[in-house]
């Protein structure tokens, strides 16, 4: 049985496909695909793919992942093309490798996210980040299906900051972007969650709904800060192969180097 | 070219439920470049998109339209009240899902009727669409608004709000109203709307209630029905698709994103229906039977697979199990993809027409759920009435070789108030489902078996033979219910194996009235919306209170009121308001067959027997087409 780890985005109007809604329609895409998917036993047999996860509805997204289990091996590289012309446009599949180190959801410890907060000025924007970031606990409050919850939105957060606008997207008016690093720790804090949270303790309260899109989920280095790519180690551990493959001389990287 | 109206919705979205279903992008769906086009509808399921979405006629008509060059269709769907309230606030208009484009910019604004509970949805869509809710004072530059669907055979009741109404088969009409708007417009749009509609009414095939003047007697009814300007034809006609194979549509199904309620692959296997069930309007209006072949439905199976990746294929007609070759269907689908855990279903199988090899090949490949008949009525008698010619013994054999062969669960379907029926006809439903549990008991050797009873009121339709019935009142209805409820619950022996699920008599006389109203009940439709009535087919938006009084409030003016619709008994001599709308039914025929009805007297189906004049195949110059052909579905080549 092979192992197949995909990334995957939900963007544009699609960022408002639910988790179950793309759980469908990427199971109708492996059957248009072909897949030789592995079934799991029992009375109603499904499709082995396991999601890791998922951005909430609503919130669009650069890198989702899940890793789906196959009967007969197929090349990555192509089964992510056959797939991703399967889909709509919107769930795009960006990204495919064999899985060959450890377990994928281990290694997504935390998110990059990008908010943006149109109508709202920059500076406002840097004041509230501040008054965050300088507050030991940001208590805020979230329905859950057990009722209201209210939890510390601020220690899951490694990162927050404000970014300027990239030159290939000007504002046409006021506009401020976010950068946030959240840890993934339970209960999970949402971007919405800090949003609450700047509003806490800075009243910033944006006029539309925040544009939110996860741009990086990975493993997260304590040092740097930053997040890195999931499926690199899945990679490098092809790549040792290959070069094992190659011949002697290139076999001198330990097995699984790299993975975390 | 109209603007999408996505980027104002979008900042409503994240403030509603399921936004999804309003994002459009379903995979198999189109947009075309609005300049492309010169005739553009706007095609709309009047429900909430879960149930419009997967609506075979909707599906059909949007992909032959968009299939045809210069033409384009755009489907829309009754927006929930959460994002209705948004819309009305923020100034966004009613919009098509696939472009995101204001409704009102399209030529035809074509909505398709299942059950008359859609008519409040249609009135919000207009409302919000920005288009005048009567037909009169729209202008030139107002979408022309077309009914359809089975509730269009009498359109009479939201005859104010339409321009048109085409009943029967939809796929070539559109074509054919496409030419005439294209060419009316193609002239510059001389003689403006009244012109156009005028060309359509010309056809004997597109009804234009403005062109026809009701006349009322004294005491209510209708006097007569007049067409009001010359070239107007008296009666309209229905249209019939004779070639099923010639029209496999859909051919690229619609594969929504958010969840619906129907998530297969659907074939139509023929369309029509002659078993003459009297209470059945679609069996009537649907004459004569055309079968798709085998190996049409085998080809659309296999595209429709390939297009969708759904793992469940929907046999669809009026009584699955009666194509001529379903058998060899069944198999040879069950034997195709037998590999792929494709599932089969054959959702409307007559107990007369199911056999356990058929029922082994349905659920081969799938779930082995519970099966589902319809002996509609309780006693022998009250079935010869609605003629639905299944006998008791017929069922206890079925359901003896059900259980037999390892199902455990049974649901039988059941109407209250057929004409005739008395109290003791309901409560027979009880001893016949303790006649079934005894039997499963019996022949599974098990307790572990189940029967579910479902009822709820018979509603009389148009074109049926039915049509002059009195329905039971809501209060009656109840009763009765009520009764067969307590009967079963007492059953000290079989109670506890049997369910019992029924609908309350009061969503039925709503039913009854927008059923076989006339232009009067309009009024009442238009009160009710304004009052904030949406949803009907919703039990949790649907207010009886509210339409009865507004009822109340718009009917006494006609000296009439609900129960002159609905629990009234209709004579010969009476002109019904669809009676100038040509289903191809000699009313003479209706008659006697209400005649033969009281008189318990039954008729064949005339698939296979001589034909008993009911009118259609001559009016219409139609014929009966079925199999068998004699062919087999082969295992199809795979190409890895």
């Amino acid at each position: 049985m092979q192992r197949i780890r995909l990334r995957y985005t939900k963007r544009g109007r699609l960022r408002f496909t639910s988790h179950r809604d793309f759980q469908r329609a990427f199971e109708r895409a492996l059957r248009r695909a072909g897949v030789p998917m592995a079934y799991s036993a029992g009375f109603t047999p499904h499709p082995k793919v396991s999601y890791a996860n998922a951005a909430p509805t609503g919130t669009a997204s650069e890198a989702e992942y899940l890793e789906i289990a196959l009967t007969e091996p197929r090349d990555p590289a192509k089964l992510r093309e056959l797939l991703d012309e399967s889909l709509p446009d919107g769930l795009d599949i960006v990204d495919a490798v064999e899985a060959r180190a450890s377990g994928l959801a281990d290694r997504l410890t935390a998110s990059v996210w990008e908010l943006r907060l149109d109508g709202v000025d920059p500076a406002d924007a840097e004041r509230a980040v501040a008054a965050f970031l300088a507050a030991d606990t940001v208590d805020v409050q979230r329905m859950t299906k057990n009722g209201l919850r209210t939890f510390d939105a601020r220690a899951a957060v490694a990162g927050l900051e404000t970014v300027p606008a990239s030159a290939d997207r000007p504002l046409d008016g006021p506009c401020a972007i976010l950068r946030l690093v959240v840890r993934h720790v339970t209960p999970a804090v949402r971007p919405d969650d800090v949003l609450s949270g700047l509003r806490a303790v800075a009243d910033l309260a944006p006029p539309v709904p925040a544009a939110v899109t996860r741009l990086a989920q990975g493993l997260f280095d304590e040092e740097s800060g930053t997040v890195t790519d999931p499926l690199a180690p899945d990679r490098e551990a092809v790549t040792a192969a290959l070069s094992r493959a190659a011949g002697p001389a290139a076999a001198t990287a330990p097995e699984g180097a790299g993975s975390a | 070219m109209p603007e999408s109206v996505f980027p104002q919705l979008e900042a409503l979205l994240p403030h509603v439920q399921k936004p999804i279903q309003y994002v459009g992008g379903e995979l198999n769906s189109t947009v075309k470049p609005w300049e492309s086009c010169d005739v553009r509808w706007a095609l709309m399921y009047p429900d909430a998109y879960e149930v419009g979405l997967p609506n075979q006629g909707v599906m059909i008509l949007y992909e032959v339209l968009n299939e045809r060059e210069g033409v384009l269709a755009e489907r829309t769907y009754s927006v929930w009240p959460d994002l209705e309230k948004l819309m009305r606030e923020n100034g966004v208009p009613q919009f098509t899902v696939d472009g995101h484009r204001p409704v009102g910019a399209f030529d035809v604004f074509g909505l398709s009727f299942s059950t008359e509970l859609g008519y409040t949805n249609m009135l919000t869509a207009l409302d919000l669409a920005g288009i005048p809710l009567e037909a009169k004072d729209r202008g030139i530059d107002h979408p022309i608004v077309l009914a359809g669907g089975h509730a269009a055979f009498n359109p009479e009741p939201i005859a104010d709000f339409i321009d048109a109404a085409v009943i029967g088969d939809g796929e070539q009409a559109v074509l054919e109203i496409t030419d005439i708007i294209r060419a009316w417009k193609a002239e510059g749009r001389p003689g403006g709307r009244e012109e156009v509609l005028f060309r359509l009414a010309r056809t004997g095939s597109v009804y234009i209630p403005r062109f026809y003047d009701v006349e009322y007697l004294p005491d209510g009814r209708i006097g007569r029905v007049v067409p009001n300007k010359s070239g107007v034809p008296w009666r309209v006609s229905k249209h019939t698709v004779m070639d099923l194979d010639e029209w496999p549509y859909p051919k690229q199904p619609l594969v929504p994103l958010a969840e619906t309620v129907h998530e297969r692959m659907s074939v139509e296997i023929f369309r029509g229906c002659t078993r003459g069930c009297r209470f059945c309007q679609a069996g009537m209006i649907t004459r004569p039977v055309r079968e798709r072949s085998i190996t049409g439905i085998g080809e659309m199976v296999d595209k429709g697979l390939k297009a969708t990746g759904f793992e469940e294929v929907g046999l669809l007609s009026l009584s699955s199990a009666d194509h001529s070759e379903i058998g060899d269907v069944a198999k040879g689908l069950a034997d195709r993809y037998e590999d792929d855990k494709i599932g089969l279903s054959l959702p409307s199988t007559r107990v007369d027409a199911f056999n356990v090899d058929l029922a082994n090949e349905l659920t081969r490949n799938g779930r082995r759920s519970g099966l589902t008949f319809a002996p509609e009525g309780g006693s022998e008698r009250l079935r010869k009435v609605i003629n639905k010619m299944v006998s008791e013994e017929d069922l206890i054999r079925t359901v003896a070789t059900a259980y037999g062969n390892g199902w455990r669960q049974v649901k039988l379907y059941f109407m209250c108030g057929l004409p005739t029926e008395t109290d003791d006809d309901v409560l027979q439903i009880a001893d016949m489902a303790a006649n079934v549990i005894a039997k499963g008991r019996e022949v599974a050797k098990s307790n572990d078996i189940r029967c579910t009873v479902s009822i709820g009121g018979f509603v009389p339709k148009p074109h049926t033979p039915f049509q002059w019935a009195p329905q039971l009142s809501a209060e009656e209805t109840d009763a009765r219910l009520e009764k067969l409820r307590d009967k079963i619950r007492g059953d000290k022996k079989y109670g506890r194996s049997i369910g019992f699920r029924y609908h309350d008599g009061k969503p039925g006389i709503v039913e009854g009235l927008l059923s076989r109203g006339d232009r009067r009940v309009g009024a009442v439709i238009r009160a009710v919306f304004e009052d904030g009535g949406r949803f009907d087919g919703w039990r949790e938006h649907f207010s009886y209170d509210r339409w009865m009084e507004c009822a109340e409030k718009t009917l006494p003016q006609y000296g009439v009121d609900v129960d002159w619709y609905t629990t009234r008994e209709r004579s010969y001599e009476e002109v019904l308001p669809w009676d100038h709308l040509d289903s191809g039914l000699d009313k003479d025929w209706l008659w006697e067959d209400w005649q033969d009805a009281l008189d318990e007297t039954e008729v064949e189906d005339c698939r296979w027997t001589p034909c008993f004049d009911c009118g259609v195949c001559p009016q219409m110059d139609t014929h009966i087409q079925i199999g068998p052909t004699g062919k087999k579905l082969l295992p199809l080549t795979v190409v890895k």
